[in-house]
């Protein structure tokens, strides 16, 4: 064959063109199937209009701020639940792995007296520990994940209820550990914390831009950057108004943001960088595409999984941690239902249950649908088997939404 | 022959129990060839390119890589020898773009993070090497891409890991015709970049096409290393179906 020299064919990155064609694409994108986040904001959306109209309590400063309390523990699961979901796989047990891993700490604390920083150090170490176990018996035994986990499911409702006592209740007396979800931090904090966050994304986007421009490739137009930076300090800026506005009912006033909203802000983001930035985190992905072609690159699958299956426990315990933290108490059937709303969660924000699909921030934003639910349905005194319906409802939705959307993006978008 | 193979086998034997599926073959690839390797089904190509890859090593015979004997007993060797196998599933995961694909388990690092814009350049530069004209954007996820393009980004892989030898199971088994066209040019530049290109199939006319040499394989054995230009469709059919044998017919 003859080759004549012919000039370089060019290929784009999906960075080229204006504002008006990175929209396009986004667009099409969105048509071919990858919705994100779109279904999920669209649904806090719309819950949200439909609480307020139902319920002239749901937009109040109080409820606002609770909300954001109530969903930190779905939020922290459904972020724990991704990395296995991420796998295909599942972990029914991270709500009772949480259960146990409280019962040690306040067990250590009450009974043994021992300091409280230790004490949380042994939940979590319990918490890896069955973490590693559930992995082991997933990657190397084979055994599926969901068989594994509903035993564990079942095995440490019995397990809380040994190490508690049948009927234990004991109070957290650890001012720490209760500040978390019910202490506010000071006005200037909150709004340092939104520059903090804010200051750091921008940065971050910047680098990159910097780092693509020295290897000579182009990058997005500039105000793309602006635009994400202003829409953050905007709606951020919106709800720690609303936050640091006096909430309290009585005499004494309540304001600020509350002390959880940093700390899960912060893990959601350390977590969205593993998954982004690291080869761990790719290679996550790729598992979770196709766990063959990862072998066959060359990546440790085995070790892969166990690591998720370790993370989610790990920060299962963290969701366990506010859940004691708000609650104020540890007792016997702690974590027993909440899994499955995490699951919803994640779904709900587009975490394909297929695997390889999804995103941790979109997760959170599912958490805040199913807390809506939860909360509007709770200030209109709807039986609870209403909004145990709603919720069935709305992870069946999501759950076909992803199905569907898996079959379109293999056939369409073929250039 | 003055010029060393890249590849060399002599006499590699490997057998499953009782059943041997190679009895001594003999086999060289050289550097900007392309060597069809032919033969019908259980004739033992795939556990041929399986002891390559070292996905399943031999049980006996000499494997020498550029003039050397080596040992190929894990992928991670033949790796290490810059041998790269395009399986015919492609091994692509779906949920990765292009480029991602390409680097996968072997990403690029800057400071313990991955190293994005380095990837994309070094990737956009190993899809232009080979004239690639298919493919629009190489952030595209490879969901959205047709049997062809995939071809293409498995190959372009290899590229980019500095492949000394590619070989290539059935790579045009499931396209259509131009695809199919678009792949053997692909194979031929491969070559024209000093790889030593082997390409399994079982479309004569594809690998009269597309390949400088053809060996080919009967019941576990090399009966035929021919020059494609010097041999005929009928004598490698008739090779193939075992009609004509070494040193004479039957």
């Amino acid at each position: 064959m003859t080759q004549a020299e012919t000039p370089q064919p060019s290929l784009a990155s999906g960075h080229e063109g204006s504002i008006n064609d990175i929209f396009r694409q986004y667009i099409a994108r969105l048509k071919g199937g990858e919705m994100g986040a779109v279904p999920a904001v669209l649904a806090a959306l719309t819950l949200a209009l439909i609480f307020n109209f139902a319920s002239p309590f749901f937009f109040t400063n109080i409820n606002f701020t609770n909300l954001f309390v109530q969903s930190a523990e779905l939020t922290m699961l459904a972020v724990a639940l991704v990395f296995v979901i991420l796998l295909a796989e599942i972990d029914l047990s991270a709500g009772v792995t949480a259960g146990v891993a409280m019962a040690v700490f306040i067990q250590l604390v009450r009974t043994w007296n021992v300091n409280w920083i230790l004490a949380l150090l042994a939940g979590f170490a319990v918490g890896t520990l069955i973490g590693l176990l559930i992995g082991f018996m997933v990657a190397k035994i084979g055994v599926p994940s969901f068989v594994v986990t509903l035993a564990f499911f079942l095995g440490f409702q019995g397990m809380q209820l040994v190490l508690l006592g049948e009927g234990g209740v004991y109070r957290v007396e650890v001012p720490q550990i209760l500040a978390i979800m019910n202490n506010n931090m000071p006005l200037w904090a909150g709004w340092a914390m939104l520059i903090i966050f804010a200051g750091l994304a921008a940065l971050v986007a910047i680098y990159d831009r910097s780092r693509r421009s020295s290897v000579g490739l182009v990058n997005k137009p500039f105000s793309i950057v602006i635009f994400k930076l202003v829409a953050t300090l905007l709606v951020g800026g919106f709800a720690i108004s609303i936050m640091n506005q006096n909430r309290s009912q009585g005499v004494i006033p309540i304001k600020g943001v509350p002390i959880v909203v940093p700390i899960t802000i912060s893990i959601l983001m350390i977590a969205t960088f593993i998954l982004d930035r690291t080869r761990f985190g790719r290679h996550l992905y790729a598992v979770g595409g196709n766990p063959e072609a990862a072998r066959r690159a060359g990546i440790k699958v085995v070790r892969i999984r166990i690591y998720a299956f370790v993370i989610c426990a790990f920060l299962a315990v963290v969701s366990g941690v506010f859940h004691a933290s708000r609650i104020g108490s540890v007792d016997g059937s702690a974590g027993h239902t909440i899994v499955l709303s995490g699951v919803a969660a994640a779904v709900v924000g587009g975490v394909s249950l297929f695997g390889g699909r999804g995103r941790l921030a979109h997760a959170a934003i599912g958490a805040v649908v199913i807390s809506m639910i939860d909360n509007g349905l709770g200030l209109l005194s709807m039986p609870s088997g209403i909004n145990f319906l709603v919720q069935g409802g709305v992870l069946l939705l999501a759950a076909t939404v992803d199905a569907l959307a898996r079959t379109r993006g293999g056939v369409v978008r073929r250039n | 022959m003055a010029e060393v193979p890249v590849v060399e086998l002599s006499g590699v034997v490997k057998s499953f129990g009782p059943v041997d599926v190679l009895r001594g073959i003999e086999f060289a690839a050289y550097s900007g060839e392309v060597m069809a390797l032919v033969g019908d089904n259980g004739a033992g190509k795939s556990t041929l390119i399986k002891g390559l890859s070292g996905v399943q090593p031999y049980d006996g015979g000499v494997v020498k890589y550029a003039g050397e004997e080596i040992t190929l007993d894990s992928p991670q060797a033949a790796a290490h020898y810059g041998i790269e196998v395009v399986y015919q599933d492609l091994a692509l995961c779906e949920n990765l773009d292009i480029v991602q694909n390409m680097f996968l388990g072997k990403e690029e690092l800057k400071q313990g993070t991955l190293n994005e814009p380095e990837m994309e350049k070094q990737a956009t530069k190993a899809l232009q090497a080979l004239s690639v004209k298919t493919i629009k954007s190489i952030r595209q996820k490879v969901s959205s891409l047709s049997g062809g393009q995939r071809q293409t980004v498995a190959i372009a892989r290899s590229v980019l890991r500095e492949a000394k030898c590619v070989i290539l199971d059935e790579p045009t088994a499931a396209l259509g015709v131009a695809q199919t066209e678009q792949v053997l040019n692909l194979v031929r530049r491969l070559a024209d970049q000093g790889v030593a290109v082997v390409i399994i199939s079982h479309n004569l006319g594809d690998v009269f096409k597309v390949a400088d040499r053809i060996s080919v394989m009967y019941l576990g054995q090399m009966v035929a290393a021919l020059k494609a230009k010097e041999t005929t469709y009928d004598e490698v059919v008739a090779y193939i179906t075992g009609t004509k044998v070494p040193g004479g017919e039957n």
